[in-house]
């Protein structure tokens, strides 16, 4: 590979430093790979002794090696400690305490949720899954700092319209699964207290059906109904809506105040106080984040 | 030795993937299998967090026909705290994958030695 | 309950929401909302510090409706809103004092994502100092660990994407160790509460029973908060992660991020293995010789650096094996040392990051010595904030730093512990600290050789003045007014447990 010579190395990367900030610019116009993946072969990459650093060479040496005896001797360690824990799945393990007993045996009145898991993670300990959230939301921030480029994105790569476009298999199928999970998707997170099922279970699959659905018939339908201002503002108005009235709920909670949530009758669709809508708050994120990932890594941008 | 090796069968088959794991996240010098390494610890770390849940025989904590008997059930919090995990490893996994994307549009390879020649090469280059 | 035992909550939460709304703001509102924020969270921390002060107790604090062990908890004290509210000044003089090269290393479009990112590291610090849940400080690890990555990132250079890939691989790992030792302990403990915690420890530890597990959730842990935190050997994504990161980043991710997770570390050696069991495990002298190794091998390697941001970032590789000796120490004495060393570090860090890319800036952009001749004639205000900041590394009088070296040799004498090779270790040291920044200093004083420009004024950069005043002058005052603070910090101590 001649292109990775050293000056020839320097001028394509000086359009990336300072003052230049588009990500398509630091693309070649003449990429040393392939335009699909499966056309790479070996020996279009570039010889690592071309590149000449004794150091990395002699590691390649004995990285078989190494990562062997690592591995052996980690597990080594590691099973000598999970040799002496308690034995699995014995009812008298010390997990099974009476944390566990008030969740299960008062888990339906006091939060009522019948799914004892939705109850857990979005009452009891919904700390915890306030941070989870923000675990998402820190990421797609994340994403999109890295891979939102300047100019306002890119298209997708021929490559990839070629295999989808005019795809009748694909957009066939599509046409009748995308409803069909989208509505599955929703029932989900709607069942969340009820069954099995939650917000981040739902939400999911809904981000799922809509990767799909783009994936079939491509970005222009979809943003009409996500676009990227949609996008942010729906995220934020979870966050939102979810940090609030969280903390609003732990305020009351620890000034022993009443909240204005009933937990109505276990079972019914309008039960669970604020467990149904926070699964949507959180459902609405995990989507939205699932279907971001994927618009900004396929042509970065929203 | 092999009884209780059986007796915790599955936080045993955890740390054998964890290790397997961990040394594919910290020794490979391939982007994407370090990340698919890293997926590899992180699965096997929840797969020993839900067999602490588990007890035999019983059913999963879904309370069904008013039954609230605690006898009845799994424990329902590991499975609480492994949803919360899994979100973890997702958005980690989707913000190393990025990094990668953009470190390979930058140097077209994912062999992180050879990134790391031709970012040395590049700041000598600058001075 | 007194109305400022919600100020913790309530910090957690704007933070939050802060990070949430400035998503959709404008670059100068986000920075705007992010100031004006650190700022509230240090103003409450004073409050509940006041509040902890007269109670003389640690208050907890019940999220929700559900008791400790089936909720979530927030404990604190002395010492956590404390060390929240010098994190929050910290962070307020870095935002202020970074914010030109912020514009100048960043693109316009993501500047305010920048401001969401940071609006995270200081909910999770807060989260971290505040939890009284193992789990809960897993996923606020967690978030800070990403976000961390996403401030370290944000900078498009080559070299940055490659540092924040170690960065990750690192913290990954040690995040990874931390949650498998959180299993192990969940494994033969049943509980993620810090005191049920405690009591469960201290009673698996003296009936002998399950030893080998429990050693391994405690190395574990231990562990992987050292690698996250650069501890000797892990200290090898430092020098390119603060070398190549924007100034207001680098100083962000060595003076507060790397610190709440040694603060989180402290938190768990005292509250789930208990003091005694910790003490006698082992451990604490690996984290001892480990410290020691750290302290001398950050500083030669600083001494090797030719370059300022790199080696101020080994220099903090150094600063970590202080806070691990002082760990590793004592519980008591040593423990107190290492404490006020990370409020130091924090304080100085910093400081000296900020003004040494003002130095930088006045030298043509050159980061290699050579071209730093004379460059604090050239930005003086940025010369006295460097000046400060490599006198307190040092160690010299009325500087944090001389209480600092102080603490840890009063702690050996008083306890009378590992006396000698402490001593020895500290004057090492401070011999090799003294050596490079000294060499540093003369340098950007020593005008031979160049021509003189006039001075860059005050009022052509406010935002570095204030932080930079801000910094120096809190410096000053807790290295002078030193006795009530080390007093806070042991009584906070005290009843941490």
């Amino acid at each position: 590979m001649k292109k990775q010579t050293k000056p020839k190395l320097s001028e394509r990367l000086r359009t990336w430093d300072a003052g230049s900030f588009d990500l398509t610019e630091a693309i070649d116009p003449d990429p040393p790979v392939p335009v699909t993946e499966y056309d790479l072969r070996a020996e279009d990459l570039p010889p690592l002794a071309r590149l000449g650093d004794r150091q990395v060479r002699g590691f390649r040496r004995i990285y078989p090696w190494l990562a062997a005896i690592l591995a052996a001797v980690l597990v080594t360690i590691l099973l000598s400690a999970v040799l002496d824990l308690p034995p699995y799945g014995a009812a008298e393990n010390p997990p099974h305490n009476e944390v566990m007993e008030r969740y299960v045996a008062r888990g339906l009145a006091e939060t009522g949720a019948v799914n004892t898991v939705s109850g857990v993670i979005l009452d009891y300990r919904a700390f915890d899954t306030l941070g989870e959230s923000h675990v998402l939301y820190t990421a797609a921030t994340a994403v999109l700092v890295l891979l939102l480029s300047a100019s306002g994105g890119r298209d997708e790569p021929p490559s990839v319209r070629r295999i989808m476009e005019g795809d009748p298999i694909l957009r066939n199928t599509a046409r009748v699964v995308v409803p069909i999970v989208l509505l599955f998707g929703v029932y989900v997170i709607l069942n969340g207290h009820l069954g099995p099922g939650g917000g981040f279970a739902g939400g999911a699959i809904l981000g799922g059906g809509l990767i799909l659905y783009v994936i079939a018939f491509g970005f222009e339908p979809m943003e009409k109904l996500i676009s990227g201002r949609v996008y942010r503002r729906g995220i934020t108005a979870a966050l939102c809506f979810y940090s609030g009235a969280k903390c609003y709920s732990f305020f009351c909670g620890a000034n022993h105040l009443e909240t204005i949530f009933q937990n109505g009758t276990p079972g019914a669709i309008l039960s669970a106080g604020l467990i149904l809508p926070l699964n949507i708050a959180v459902g609405l994120i995990v989507a939205l984040t699932m279907y971001g990932f994927y618009s900004m890594f396929q042509r970065g941008r929203i | 030795m092999l009884q209780s090796l059986w007796e915790n069968r599955v936080p045993v088959a955890a740390v054998v993937l964890f290790a397997v794991g961990f040394t594919t996240l910290l020794l490979h010098r391939n982007l994407l299998k370090k990340i698919i390494g890293l997926n590899i610890m992180d699965t096997a770390a929840y797969l020993f967090l839900t067999s602490l849940g588990y007890i035999a025989g019983r059913k999963p904590p879904i309370i069904t026909d008013g039954n609230t008997d605690p006898s009845a059930y799994v424990n329902p919090l590991p499975a609480g705290l492994v949803l919360t995990g899994i979100v973890v490893s997702v958005s980690v996994t989707a913000l190393m994958l990025a990094l990668t994307v953009r470190l390979y549009e930058r140097y077209h390879t994912l062999d992180l030695d050879q990134i790391y020649l031709m970012a040395k090469d590049e700041e000598e280059e600058k001075r | 309950m007194s109305f400022a035992a919600n100020i913790p909550l309530f910090s957690i939460v704007l933070c939050l929401l802060a990070s949430a709304v400035s998503a959709l703001l404008r670059a100068r509102a986000a920075a705007w909302v992010t100031r004006v924020l650190t700022a509230l969270v240090a103003f409450g921390s004073v409050l509940v510090l006041l509040m902890g002060i007269k109670n003389g107790a640690a208050v907890t604090y019940q999220m929700g409706h559900f008791p400790a062990p089936w909720g979530n908890e927030l404990r604190f004290g002395i010492l956590e809103p404390l060390v929240s509210g010098i994190f929050a000044v910290v962070l307020l003089s870095c935002v202020v004092g970074g914010n030109k090269e912020l514009q100048r290393d960043i693109e316009p479009a993501k500047q305010n994502l920048y401001f969401v990112m940071v609006d995270l590291i200081l909910a999770t610090l807060l989260a971290l100092l505040y939890t009284n849940d193992l789990f809960t400080g897993y996923v606020f690890i967690e978030i800070c660990t990403i976000a961390s990555c996403g401030i370290l990132m944000i900078r498009r250079l080559g070299r940055t994407t490659l540092a924040a890939v170690r960065y990750m691989i690192f913290s990954l790992i040690g995040s990874g160790m931390f949650m498998l030792g959180i299993i192990f302990l969940y494994s033969l403990t049943g509980h993620l509460l810090m005191p049920n915690l405690k009591s469960a420890v201290a009673a698996l530890w003296a009936s002998g029973e399950s030893h080998t597990p429990l050693m391994m959730a405690m190395c574990l842990i231990t562990l992987g908060l050292c690698i996250k935190s650069g501890l000797f050997p892990f200290h090898f994504w430092m020098p390119d992660t603060y070398g190549y990161s924007t100034p207001c980043s680098a100083g962000i991710l060595s003076g507060l991020v790397s610190k709440g997770y040694i603060f989180l570390l402290i938190r768990i050696i005292r509250c789930v293995f208990g003091v005694e069991v910790f003490y006698a495990s082992g451990i604490q002298t690996v984290l001892y010789v480990l410290g020691i190794a750290g302290m001398i091998v950050g500083s030669i390697s600083a001494i090797r650096e030719n370059e300022v941001f790199r080696m101020i970032a080994f220099s903090s590789a150094a600063q970590i094996g202080y806070i691990y000796m002082g760990l590793g120490l004592s519980p008591a004495l040593g423990t107190v040392a290492a404490i006020f060393h990370i409020l130091t570090h924090a304080i100085t860090k910093p400081a000296l990051f900020l003004s040494a890319s003002r130095l930088v800036e006045v030298s043509g952009g050159r980061k290699r010595f050579k071209a730093l001749q004379g460059a604090a004639h050239r930005d003086p205000m940025a010369g006295t904030a460097f000046a400060v900041g490599s006198l307190s590394m040092i160690g010299l009088p009325l500087t944090m730093g001389f209480i600092a070296k102080y603490l840890f040799a009063f702690a050996a004498f008083r306890e009378n512990r590992l006396l000698l090779p402490t001593l020895l270790a500290l004057a090492i040291s401070t011999v090799l600290n003294t050596f490079y920044f000294a060499r540093t200093l003369i340098r950007v004083y020593n005008t031979r050789g160049v021509t003189p420009v006039p001075p860059v004024r005050l009022r052509a950069q406010p935002g570095f003045a204030f932080a930079a005043i801000l910094l120096m002058a809190e410096n000053i005052a807790c290295g002078v007014l030193a006795q009530p603070l080390i007093e806070m910090l042991t009584k906070g101590l005290s009843i941490l447990e």
